[in-house]
């Protein structure tokens, strides 16, 4: 088992290296970076003076372990448009795309899975039906769209719910199971095919057969065994939350990070874009690695390769 | 009425009837069987695949699944009527006083759980007994069953363990409580032909050594001659013939049991370089009403008479019985070709 983590921990540090070499040479991707910085009025004494001030006019390697050295230390440089260090930047933006995240992930699994347990138990039962229902539902409607339904119910005819911003505990409520019903679908039919596969194998039959209690036989032997295609997804779906919630952050006007990214990008802010690309593929690495682990424990199987 | 200077059967089966339900109607999958078991008895079943075989012992455990239906007279295993058994009776009984050894041993342990948790789970569920004493009579019965390193197997997974080994592993897990009655489902089927005799082997003798009745599920005659105290002979959900095993393979009336007879080598009877038996023809479909012999589409004394009700026929004084319309299984001026 520590072997098996010691590898995939190497494995792990070589695809962030990997990640950070291909964010580094984004900022040479999308033209001079230093006439971007200098702008449509600089002469071409300006952009020199830039190119110099910034140390563009060094060689790739050593602006790139410069670079690197300096965001392991912490700084990943001064963002163009707030004049601010990226760092500070992103650390606020990110508490509250993590709670968002971790807020999301959490509604998500508690919702899909007990419903595909229990659809799983009882096919074709009138739980099953609704749990498909709602899948369905989940993934034919946009999240911008099922976000705006929930503002115009709750905040605006109820007045249970505050529409927007981040004060307190009541405004995360909406934006999570927005987000969440966005990853429950996947997730319940994912646990849901999983434990009817597993409630017809063998050596479920066996624990039957060993005089074990139906409690016993379904979460102990059955759930163990499907719940783990649902890990990897669990953590994909993790790793998307944490970056990819624009729609979700933009709609109930939480500046969280992935606010900051579509901003960013829209203003060329690139060291801040490229923060933010580090920072997110970190992310999926690190869950990757998280649910590579959880499933080693989960299955012996695993734990050879 | 029963006999009193003999004891009572382990377990009693009377008109087990299993039906399922299928897309065009219901399988009538088992149709009224009857059988015993006494104590320390080995019992083969024999058939070809789809006689019902599984199912029937499947029902005698309570595993059925839900959709299934299974009703019988009478089933009764040490005076405890299993027909109207609740759940939690069946579980009290299953693992404890009865156990099964499953066809596949690849596919029938947990790939989740260590050999270990997996055998001593059974003896933890029914007996008030520490982990450590649970382990230690895993270690015994792992090296009984000829496991050796036994202590060390106990942390390994099932992907760990050839077939051989994992059936061993079964054979043990079932023998933890030490049942009174174990059912094995063609125990050797999926493993290799050169250690298929060995299980079986071990698997009799334990059964002898511990003094449990078995019911032995097979297709396979050779073992049946070699095992068995008393022999059902299963065909398309009926039990076509039974009887002690010298009666069955001595004396057999019915034409499929001669039929299957046929079919093997028997030493001092088939000739060198003679020609084995088959029977022509498949299994009928058993959707919808069936009425008759079901065996009379493949029978080669096949009358009339066949297409109404078959009477059972008790031939001698012992338990051997069987069903044919024929008083002898023979059409009247036929000749027994065995």
């Amino acid at each position: 088992m520590l072997q098996f983590i010691l590898k995939r921990l190497g494995l792990a540090l070589l695809v962030a290296l990997t990640v950070s070499i291909i964010s580094f040479s984004l900022l040479f991707l999308s033209g001079d970076p230093a006439a971007a910085i200098g702008g449509e009025t600089a002469t071409d004494q300006d952009i020199e003076a830039i190119r110099v001030l910034y140390g563009f006019d060094r060689p790739l390697p050593v602006q790139y372990w410069d670079w690197l050295s300096s965001a392991l230390a912490g700084d990943l440089g001064e963002s163009y448009y707030f004049k601010l260090p990226v760092a500070t930047l992103i650390v606020d933006r990110l508490q509250i795309t993590m709670l968002l995240g971790v807020c999301g992930i959490t509604f998500a699994l508690l919702t899909a899975v007990p419903l595909g347990v229990v659809a799983a138990i009882r096919p074709n039962s009138f739980i099953d039906r609704l749990a498909l229902f709602l899948s369905v539902a989940g993934q034919a409607m946009p999240s911008f769209w099922f976000g705006l339904i929930l503002i115009v119910v709750f905040a605006i005819q109820l007045g249970w719910l505050p529409p927007s911003g981040t004060a307190s505990a009541a405004h995360f409520v909406m934006p999570t199971i927005v987000l969440g019903y966005y990853a429950m679908p996947a997730i319940m039919r994912l646990t849901r095919a999983g434990m009817l596969d597993v409630l017809s194998s063998d050596y479920i039959r066996t624990a039957r057969a060993k005089g074990a209690p139906e409690g016993r036989v379904l979460f102990k032997h059955a759930l163990r065994n499907a719940i783990i295609p649902v890990v990897s997804l669990a953590a994909v779906q993790m790793g998307f939350m944490l970056g990819g919630s624009i729609v979700v952050e933009s709609i109930f006007a939480l500046h969280g990070a992935g606010y900051l990214a579509w901003e960013s990008i829209a203003r060329n802010d690139l060291p801040t874009v490229q923060a933010l690309i580090l920072v997110f593929s970190l992310f999926y690495i690190i869950f990757t690695f998280l649910s590579d682990v959880l499933n080693a424990w989960l299955d012996p199987r695993m734990r050879a390769g | 009425m029963p006999d009193p200077l003999l004891p009572e059967p382990l377990l009693t089966v009377r008109g087990l009837t299993i039906d399922i339900p299928v897309g065009g109607g219901t399988l009538h999958a088992v149709r009224g069987i009857d059988f015993d078991v006494n104590r320390g008895e080995t019992l083969c079943i024999v058939g070809e695949s789809g006689s019902g075989k599984s199912l029937t012992s499947l029902a005698l455990m309570g595993l059925l699944g839900g959709r299934i239906d299974r009703r019988a007279a009478r089933m009764e295993f040490d005076g405890i009527d299993l027909t109207g058994a609740n759940k939690r009776t069946m579980r009290a009984l299953r693992g404890d006083r009865m156990s099964m050894i499953f066809q596949e041993p690849m596919t029938s342990l947990n790939p989740a759980y260590s050999i270990g948790d997996q055998l001593t789970e059974a003896l933890l569920l029914h007996r008030d007994i520490s982990r450590d004493a649970a382990r230690a009579r895993a270690v015994e019965l792992l090296e009984k069953v000829g496991i050796t390193a036994a202590a060390s197997r106990l942390g390994q997974y099932p992907h760990q363990l050839s077939g051989g080994l994992r059936q061993r592993v079964m054979i043990a897990m079932a023998l933890m409580c030490e049942p009174e009655l174990i059912i094995a489902d063609e125990p050797t089927t999926a493993l290799d032909v050169t250690i298929q005799a060995q299980i079986l082997r071990l698997l009799v003798e334990l059964g002898r050594e511990m003094n449990m009745a078995m019911i032995l599920i097979t297709h396979d005659l050779g073992v049946v001659a070699r095992v068995a105290d008393k022999v059902a002979v299963m065909y398309a959900g009926e039990l076509v013939e039974t009887g002690s095993a010298d009666e069955v393979f001595n004396a057999p009336m019915h034409p499929y049991t001669r039929g299957l007879l046929r079919c093997i080598p028997q030493p001092g009877k088939t000739e060198r370089g003679a020609r084995l038996g088959t029977i022509p023809g498949i299994v009928p479909s058993l959707v919808g009403k069936v009425s008759g012999c079901p065996f009379r589409t493949r029978c080669d004394q096949v009358v009339d008479a066949c297409r109404q009700d078959v009477p059972h026929r008790h031939p001698g004084a012992g338990e051997h019985a069987f069903r044919c319309v024929h008083e002898n299984g023979l059409r009247a001026g036929g000749e027994v070709v065995t």
